[in-house]
């Protein structure tokens, strides 16, 4: 891993795969968010302390595209909370491993939740640790774990990080 | 300050003729009703959930988790047996355990090194003696029961409940037999596993989430995600067990495709114009996949013991929660996710997929952690006000429907005797 050029370029692919990753879940539309990902892609939300004990519970766990597609389609059309919304601050993304197209990376992220009736809030730090299948021009996720950094989550985990 | 005797005096009464059906909503929002909890029932006779047994394996093993607000260490001694007492230095007070899990000799506390065994006792102060004959401590001071208070400690199917009360009823009778069976039917002569742990921390009084847990009426209106897939129709089969004392209920239902629902049964959502009628599909019906488990066609058990501990079966999705009050606004709901030594690797992945019907954000659950707050700011401008709880008449009995609140009036009944309100 010292081809720096070849490094950097991923770091700006991902980077940018990234910033629309967030921009699909803060402003842009829920529905766009599967399309970051493979077909049988795996998503999961858990805690650094569940994370570095191994054990395999998440807040999300999620091992299809498809499942992904219904999260969204269950928090706009079944479940019912009171409405608000994330914004995604990410760190450059960290090229851990590279072969044969597919990258592995680590994302640091903070997530301010703003409610109807509160201020803004920290809601949320932590990691992506990231598969990412990577082709010219563009990079899916392959498997994402959002390792939070906090096992404590106030109130509601209903959209995706 | 107000002595015990006068801020009780100024509080509002609760007639009598309330009973179970009627609850003012000062009782979600005073600080001398927290008090008062803490003292008679975390305090008091009754059992506390505190972890499962096979988080403590070793003999050195211990948890730290909590009694109501009190901070506990839960441990496995040298003799095998378990142990819980407080967190509690029996010096000046630290608290004992920094980390909420491990395997030690013993508890040195970091503030003045003194050493407490895994039972809980005092074993050894620094310095005791001086240093060159200065110092020391008092020589009419004895180690012997200085140490933190203990629980007497109860395992019942690989739960570890404790008490600090040694007059506390055995955990059998406490429960009743109903409700007895229950927990044996999830976890009778098996091998649990932890699969994860989060906590949710709720802005709602901890009787609010409680009320939740036991509010069989409200599952299928609330929760869309349910009732879509019909997992959860009021109009299937189920019910509910309260047991004598009130306080520990078992509210169950069994899986019903549709095919045997008749129209009238189908037009009941139509006709009270509840959410539950979309048409909603899931792309993906793996996140639903099953296995047999029981020898029975339950596949919705929610069972709760009083005052705080819930145990859920949603299909293969095992978890144990408990309720922590946090001030009188605040609570943290623990959850605990379980799994079997002897699941298949095929087993294990329906209850990892079955688990995003629960927690924070599980497709079932989001919605109750919601819900206490909604209730703690509805209510806020409004304490000598009272919630009704007249579904299914006024008794707390055990029965077939679940169109019924008797499993909340049973929590009250038994709330108010232990509290003398
Ligand atoms: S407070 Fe624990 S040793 Fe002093
Ligand atoms: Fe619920």
């Amino acid at each position: 891993m010292n081809d720096y050029k070849k490094i950097a370029e991923l770091t700006n692919l991902i980077g940018m795969v990234q910033a629309r990753y967030v921009y699909a879940i803060d402003d842009g539309d829920f529905y766009d968010w599967p399309t970051f990902f493979v077909d049988d892609c795996f998503y999961q939300i858990t805690s650094a302390d569940n994370f570095a004990q191994g054990l395999e519970a998440g807040l999300m766990w999620l091992d299809s595209k498809a499942m992904l597609h219904d999260r969204i389609l269950s928090l706009l059309e079944a479940n019912v909370y009171e409405r608000h919304s994330y914004r995604h601050i990410l760190g450059q993304p960290h090229i851990s491993s590279i072969e044969d197209g597919e990258v592995e990376s680590e994302t640091s992220f903070m997530v301010a939740r703003i409610t109807r009736e509160g201020p803004t809030d920290l809601f949320a730090t932590g990691r992506y640790v990231d598969r990412y299948k990577v082709t010219e021009s563009d990079a899916k996720i392959m498997k994402r774990i959002v390792v939070l950094d906090s096992s404590y989550i106030d109130t509601l985990l209903g959209f995706p990080l | 300050m107000a002595t015990l005797e006068e801020t009780e005096a100024k509080r509002p009464t609760w007639s009598t003729e309330d009973g179970a059906s009627r609850v003012p909503y000062w009782i979600f929002q005073r600080q001398d009703i927290l008090e008062a909890e803490n003292r008679k029932l975390f305090h008091g006779p009754v059992w506390n959930f505190l972890c499962l047994e096979a988080e403590l394996r070793e003999a050195g093993d211990f948890v730290a988790v909590s009694a109501g607000e009190t901070p506990v260490i839960v441990t496995r001694d040298k003799d095998g047996e378990l142990y819980a007492f407080e967190n509690r230095c029996a010096h000046r007070g630290s608290l004992l355990a920094l980390e909420d899990r491990g395997n030690v000799k013993d508890f040195t506390c970091v503030y003045h090194a003194w050493t407490h065994s895994l039972q809980g006792d005092l074993i050894g102060v620094a310095f005791k003696d001086g240093i060159k004959g200065c110092g020391g401590i008092a020589d009419d001071f004895k180690m012997e029961n200085q140490g933190p208070r203990k629980m007497r400690v109860s395992v019942l199917h690989g739960l570890v409940f404790g008490s600090f009360d040694e007059n506390v009823d055995d955990i059998e009778d406490y429960l009743g037999e109903a409700v007895l069976e229950r927990i044996e039917r999830v976890l009778g002569g098996r091998k649990p596993v932890v699969l994860g742990r989060f906590t949710q921390i709720l802005p709602n009084n901890w009787k609010l989430y409680v009320e939740n847990t036991k509010d069989s009426y409200h599952a299928s209106i609330l929760h869309t995600f349910f009732t879509t897939f019909e997992l959860n129709r009021l109009s299937q089969k189920g019910g509910i067990i309260v047991n004598d004392t009130g306080g520990c209920h078992v509210s169950y239902s069994c899986v019903d495709h549709g095919e045997t629902l008749d129209d009238d049964q189908k037009n009941a959502y139509k006709d009270e114009n509840i959410r539950s009628d979309s048409d909603l599909s899931l792309t993906d019906m793996s996140l639903l996949a099953s296995f047999k488990e029981y020898d029975d066609d339950i596949t919705l058990q929610i069972l709760s013991v009083f005052p705080n501990f819930v145990l859920q079966q949603i299909q293969n999705s095992i978890a144990v929660r408990t309720v922590l009050p946090k001030g009188t606004d605040s609570m943290h709901l623990k959850w605990t996710y379980i799994g079997f030594e002897d699941d298949t690797p095929e087993q294990r992945k329906m209850r990892l997929k079955l688990s995003n019907l629960i927690g924070p954000g599980g497709y079932v659950s989001m919605e109750d952690g919601c819900i206490g707050n909604f209730v703690q700011r509805g209510t806020k401008g409004a304490p000598d006000e009272r919630a009704v709880l007249a579904m299914g008449g006024h008794s707390i009995e055990t029965g077939t429907d679940r169109i019924t609140e008797a499993a909340i009036r049973g929590f009250w009944t038994e709330y108010r005797g232990r509290m003398g309100l």
